[in-house]
């Protein structure tokens, strides 16, 4: 089983520049390739998409190519793991890399067996006659030499009607070591002479330590308290001395109050000062006078803050030498973390080096950077290895959040139900320049940047249907009470439940079957097609909703549709869901699930299904179960029982029709289904019961109580 | 400092633990290498630490290395390996029943404990002795084809 380590030796020194071939491939003496790539594979299955992609060009058999991930000193810089890019951007490159090695080592070939390079091809792995005879393999040719070769833009690619592996759903090469125990995650690295250590965060966000009683865990072996400023560790040669020590060490920090709580947040954010207002979309006037006959509607939306909620909580090891400094992580961002670490610990870039190990997923930046911060910092202190493992209340508690976002539609639709006029407005947190800041560097008192950011969160906001007059309008806040960082399909999923949701309205109103409806407003036949699909897998009856026979029992049946383009650009998906909704308690239940997916050329059919069915269920989670509880002084949802996820018994059956599109550039996949899931649940939740939900997460309790009010 | 003479996938092992209280997951982990179980939240609520005692799915992080004496133990590799991985294994191979695989061995061990005791089971019953093993990926769908396949081979 190749692994994702680094080679051990390196005859010659190997670029990392985006510009070379050598910086993205490697042809080893044993017939072996090496991709080098700063993408991870985070579960995703990147790490055999991006096989499949280079064997394809180069034909080479996808089992003698091996991964190296995430490794600063190694793996050029085609930016971090996030906002669809793995295949689209990384694996686009290398493709790339490697269409322009395959014609070097025609050439190369053609120069050892006398032949000309155009009467050459490569199979199996050696350049041969295309005419058949004898060949050379790959690891002769080019035998561990670097090929010194730029990347050709214009190298070209295998045509798509001849592919005999992209598409295909070969298994993933680490699937067989996590059945086992035997696949590598950061939690399992062990170094000579490392120490576990803890870190002990204060009771309330803002506090500071004011004082420490090392006597209380004297009681517990080889225990280091590390105090810098209000930054509190522990570290012992036993981890769980650690996690006692870490426990009990008593220490008493200053009150703090600075945070509104969940009750006073929609206060805070409809209040609170703004950077700025942006119109992010504008055609026609929504203050365009109504025809006869119109209806107008208004509304308003909410989405709770929510965590990445690992199943791991984060973990780092940091070896803080003179030297050199090394750092374990399963960051998704290497490149990134190393420059910030670089600046903040004044430690020259090139004696930083950042190597990704998987963790559990982290669907964005989840507590990963945060720990390495506090690994180095517990390393440089002690100056032996330090690994820090974060415990379950960490990570909930601490992890940068997906954002609170609230939106107020209003809109209008004529007489024949076409959407006249439509009106978003949102208010969302502002992207501040700068790294987000590192918890335990605050909390040492060290210099660093405060930026914010969660990725790209006011897209899709406006209705991918024909409408006049539609205006989109963020109200951009200065400040977000709680850190915040890019959580799987940033803002889209919210935005597409409030867009969703609105139109469906529409449709009702309009007495207009809501499938029909969006039809009605959709003109592309990629879209067409995706809806279509969806309802028809579903067996969708067409009707007006709501379900004018939901049942007279305690069990309300329902069904609904969403559908989404997502960043009104990119991967075009539908989805249908049945839900049947107990009147008495309020609990909804997903029956079924079908939904159609188009992301152009598909790479991994199999893992890319696996990433599809993922965020359907994890995204029913977050719609149904997820909010962030927080109080005046910190984040009280700190375990599974405080911030409960989708469970077994809740699951739903799933079916997935995928559209391939091999003429296509490939787009990423790993978090558009994600954004119609809400949309179609609370279009289905009406449909059962009359009822709007407007505010996530649809909470037994909150269904039941809007049923009462109904 | 105590010595505790434990039976781990089959064979006999002494570890030293300086608190006859500390959970068997670090020591499993961290005195015999055993990464197969994994520290998920450290309170028995996800599911991620479960190893077998005497057949039966047990959370390792809960369990104190004490009341682990005289018991069989089974970890995740003792059940097989990559090249020869046990029937539950194989299919959840076969199946791709895994993303970040974190889960997978409190799934795999979960099953395997339900399979011991009931070899042939519905779908429901399948849902309901998965219920208190989280997974955050959303792999749901394919791990409950692994431990329907694994019933019929």
């Amino acid at each position: 089983m190749l692994t994702q380590r680094a080679p051990a030796q390196q005859a010659t020194v190997k670029p990392i520049d985006v510009n070379q071939v050598d910086s993205f491939l490697a042809f080893r003496s044993d017939n072996t390739v090496v991709i080098y790539t700063s993408k991870v594979d985070v579960g995703t299955g990147l790490r055999i998409a991006m096989r499949q992609m280079v064997a394809e060009e180069l034909d080479v058999p996808v089992d003698r190519i091996s991964l190296v991930e995430g490794d600063t000193s190694t793996t050029p810089d085609q930016g971090g793991t996030g906002g669809s890019t793995g295949i689209t951007r990384g694996g686009v490159e290398i493709r790339q890399a490697a269409a322009t090695a395959r014609q070097a080592l025609l050439k190369l070939g053609a120069e050892q067996l006398n032949r000309a390079a155009a009467d050459l091809t490569i199979a199996n792995g050696q350049v041969r006659p295309a005419n058949g005879g004898s060949g050379i393999e790959l690891g002769k040719l080019v035998g561990g030499r670097l090929l010194s070769l730029k990347v050709d833009a214009k190298a070209p690619l295998k045509d798509p009607t001849r592919y005999a592996l992209v598409g295909r759903p070969l298994p993933r090469p680490d699937v067989p070591g996590k059945c086992s125990g035997q696949h590598a995650y950061v939690q399992d690295l062990r170094l000579p002479g490392m120490l576990h250590g803890r870190v002990i965060r204060p009771p309330a966000i803002g506090a500071r330590l004011q004082s420490v009683d090392e006597t209380s865990i004297r009681g517990i072996p080889n225990v280091r308290v590390v105090r810098i400023e209000n930054f509190l560790g522990v570290v012992a040669p036993d981890e769980w001395a650690a996690v006692r020590a870490a426990r009990e060490l008593k220490a008493t920090w200053s009150p703090w109050e600075g945070l509104p709580g969940n009750d006073g947040l929609e206060r805070t954010v409809r209040e609170g000062p703004l950077d700025r207002d942006q119109e992010l979309v504008k055609h026609g006037d929504p203050s365009t006078p109504l025809p006869p006959g119109a209806k107008q509607f208004s509304a308003n939306y909410q989405w709770p803050f929510q965590s990445h909620a690992s199943l791991a909580p984060s973990c780092a090891i940091a070896d803080v030498r003179a030297d050199a400094t090394t750092v374990w992580t399963a960051t998704q961002g290497t490149h990134g973390l190393r420059s910030s670490l670089s600046k903040i610990f004044s430690i020259p870039e090139e004696k930083l080096r950042v190597i990704y190990m998987d963790g559990s997923g982290s669907y964005g930046g989840n507590g990963n950077d945060d720990v390495a911060a506090d690994a180095v910092l517990l390393s440089r202190a002690v100056n032996q290895p330090v690994r820090v493992q974060w415990m379950r209340h960490d990570e909930h508690g601490w992890d940068p959040k997906g954002p609170a976002q609230f939106l107020d539609l209003k809109g209008a639709i004529d007489g024949e139900g076409r959407i006249h006029s439509w009106e978003t407005q949102m208010w969302l947190p502002a992207s501040l320049p700068g790294a987000r800041p590192f918890l335990g560097v605050d909390g040492a008192g060290l210099t660093q940047p405060h930026g914010q950011g969660a990725g790209q969160i006011s897209q899709n906001g406006d209705p991918p249907y024909a409408a006049s007059n539609v205006r989109v309008l963020v109200h951009w806040m200065k400040q977000s009470p709680l850190r915040i960082s890019n959580l799987r399909a940033p803002g889209k999923i919210a935005n597409a439940f409030a867009v969703e949701s609105f139109v469906d309205e529409f449709a009702s109103a309009a007495r207009v079957d809501p499938v029909e409806y969006r039809l009605r407003g959709l003109s592309d036949p990629r879209a067409i097609e995706v809806v279509k699909r969806a309802a028809d897998m579903f067996g969708w009856q067409s009707r007006p909703s709501p379900n004018p026979r939901s049942g007279q029992g305690s069990i309300a049946v329902g069904r609904g549709c969403a559908y989404v383009k997502y960043k009104q650009a990119e991967n075009y998906i539908a989805m249908a869901m049945e839900v049947a909704v107990d009147r008495s308690s309020g609990n909804v239940s997903v029956r079924r699930v079908t939904c159609a997916h188009d992301c152009g050329l598909v790479i991994n059919a199999d893992s890319l299904r696996n990433q599809i069915e993922g965020s359907i269920i994890q995204t029913l989670s977050r719609a149904l179960h997820e909010e962030v509880k927080f109080d005046r002084s910190r984040v009280s949802s700190t375990d599974w029982a405080s911030y409960p996820i989708l469970r077994f018994p809740e699951v739903p059956a799933i079916e997935v029709a995928l559209i391939d599109r091999p003429t296509l550039p490939p787009l990423g996949a790993g978090e558009a289904s994600t954004a119609p899931v809400a949309g179609a649940l609370a279009n289905a939740i009406f449909d059962a019961t009359g009822v709007r939900l407007r505010a996530a997460p649809f909470t037994s309790q909150r269904v039941r109580a809007a049923l009462v009010r109904s | 400092m105590p010595q505790y003479n434990l039976q781990v996938n089959g064979r006999a092992v002494s570890v030293e633990s300086w608190d006859p209280s500390q959970p068997l997951l670090y020591v499993l982990r961290n005195s015999l290498a055993l990464n197969g179980p994994k520290f998920g939240c450290g309170l028995s609520q996800c599911g991620a630490c479960t190893v077998l005692i005497d057949g039966k799915a047990a959370r390792s992080c809960v369990t104190p290395v004490s009341q682990a004496v005289g018991h069989k133990i089974t970890t995740l590799e003792g059940l097989g390996t990559s090249e020869k991985p046990d029937p539950v294994q194989a299919a959840f191979i076969a199946e791709q029943a895994a993303q970040c695989g974190y889960c997978t061995n409190g799934m795999i061990m979960a099953a395997k404990s339900l399979l011991n005791e009931t070899p042939k089971p519905t779908l429901e019953q399948v849902k309901q002795a998965l219920a208190g093993n989280l997974c955050r990926c959303g792999t749901h769908t394919r791990i409950l084809a692994a431990v329907l396949r694994a019933a019929k081979a």
